[in-house]
């Protein structure tokens, strides 16, 4: 339980994906304009992680490791991922219409992010079971989800702010993000 | 041979990958805490680059379009896993510093990118040199950032201490590191101060006539690289919803 509790927070909070890993930079900038768009991306960026973490650390740990394949996990896991993504998308559309209506739309833009086969290498080099390979994805997630809604809540007042010509657009995001970074910089102690 | 020049000279300069595309930003960020890392993350993407460009122009008539991206994909992780192993057993310190970031190489937009817009419709030779020069162009990138960031942020370049420090013990004046430049918040700045750079050249550029490429990453209008390109950058929830109801009809 305690081994748990701090993967959550570490990866959450202290080890942030974004912030301090620079992983899933690009759905960071490029969906935090509104911050309810930011909210439904990293809903469906916890789902994806969560489940492609399950998957992904079952399939090391039953297939890949037993059998000595473990070299080829960088190929398994990223097509797992892309073909999870894609079956996630039918399977909601068809059985949960509701959500999908909210998290439907973002779920395509997760396949090619490196988040997703970011944690799922980390919970390999970690040496993560199962259970904390998902608890580790679900922290990810929130953790990102964490970011991006801070940043679109400051983007959307950045846009009556004066910014100097050269910086305006996403010059000013990055020195944004760079002073979340320092904000987070601080949680480094907690554990 | 004319053709060879111009695709290097198109990846390095005219094209740059980092400076003017503004592609793979993650890698940029994350690998540029010092010109070593920097160096030897933009060689080894040079090499999955290239490989990758010439055997997927060479398989370009067999692989049917609809299932180009999944092959794509498989053709580019078969390559990052072999430099990965080469990596980590010829040069161990530079794979303990770069880690995750190796096998990551695969979702690096560059690799995609050049894949989908250039090596799947020309023949395999300057589709080789175009993963050469564009590899070269990214690794020239990335080691200028990790060489700026690795000055100020402890006053050595490639490892060696060229600025000496300040001692305060024994009063020696001398230079204190900015370290923030070389830990995580620095990454941010140095890469805004560099977007801002490139807007004010891409401006004069502009008023010369003589327009840039435009910047197709995600810090550029929208994620043209990315195939979803149309749904992302920033639209409401309405206007992406409406986008893919529409493209779902046709």
């Amino acid at each position: 339980m305690k081994t748990l509790l701090i993967i959550l927070i570490s990866s959450s909070i202290v080890n942030n994906v974004v912030l301090s890993q620079f992983l899933g930079l690009c759905p960071f900038l490029g969906v935090s304009k509104k911050t309810e768009t930011a909210a439904g991306m990293g809903g469906a960026v916890i789902f994806v992680i969560t489940i492609a973490s399950f998957v992904t650390s079952v399939i090391y740990k039953f297939i890949l490791g037993p059998t000595g394949l473990d070299y080829l996990q960088t190929i398994v896991f990223i097509l797992v991922i892309a073909a999870l993504v894609q079956f996630v998308e039918m399977f909601l559309r068809k059985n949960v219409p509701s959500l999908y209506k909210s998290l439907g739309v973002f779920l395509p833009l997760i396949t090619t992010n490196c988040a997703v086969l970011g944690v799922a290498l980390n919970n390999v080099s970690d040496g993560y079971n199962v259970l904390e390979s998902v608890v580790n994805g679900f922290a990810t997630a929130v953790g990102f989800t964490i970011a991006i809604v801070i940043m679109a809540g400051i983007r959307e007042k950045i846009e009556y702010n004066d910014i100097p010509g050269p910086f305006k657009g996403s010059a000013i995001v990055l020195v944004t993000a760079g002073l979340m970074a320092m904000a987070f910089f601080g949680f480094s102690g907690v554990i | 041979m004319n053709k060879i020049t111009e695709r290097l000279y198109n990846g390095i300069i005219k094209e740059n990958p980092t400076f003017i595309l503004m592609l793979g930003m993650c890698p940029t960020l994350a690998v540029t805490t010092s010109a070593i890392n920097g160096l030897g993350m933009g060689l080894s993407s040079t090499v999955v680059l290239a490989l990758s460009n010439l055997i997927i122009s060479a398989l370009r008539n067999i692989i049917p379009d609809r299932v180009r991206m999944p092959a794509f994909i498989v053709v580019v992780a078969s390559f990052v896993t072999i430099v990965q192993f080469l990596v980590q057993g010829f040069v161990p310190s530079l794979y303990a510093s770069l880690g995750i970031y190796i096998p990551l190489i695969v979702v690096n937009c560059i690799i995609l990118g050049r894949a989908e817009s250039y090596a799947s419709k020309n023949p395999p030779i300057p589709s080789l040199f175009d993963g050469i020069g564009m590899g070269l162009g990214f690794t020239m990138s990335l080691t200028i950032i990790g060489l700026v960031r690795e000055i100020l942020g402890a006053g050595q370049a490639f490892g060696k201490q060229i600025l000496p420090l300040a001692d305060a013990s024994t009063g020696q004046a001398g230079y204190t590191p900015i370290s923030i430049f070389v830990l995580a918040p620095g990454a941010f700045f140095v890469l805004s101060i560099l977007v801002a750079v490139m807007n004010v050249v891409r401006k004069k550029s502009e008023e010369k006539g003589k327009p840039l490429p435009a910047a197709q990453g995600c810090l550029g209008e929208g994620c043209q690289g990315c195939g979803f390109a149309s749904m992302c950058s920033g639209k409401s929830m309405e206007e992406i919803q409406a986008t893919t109801e529409k493209s779902e009809k046709e």
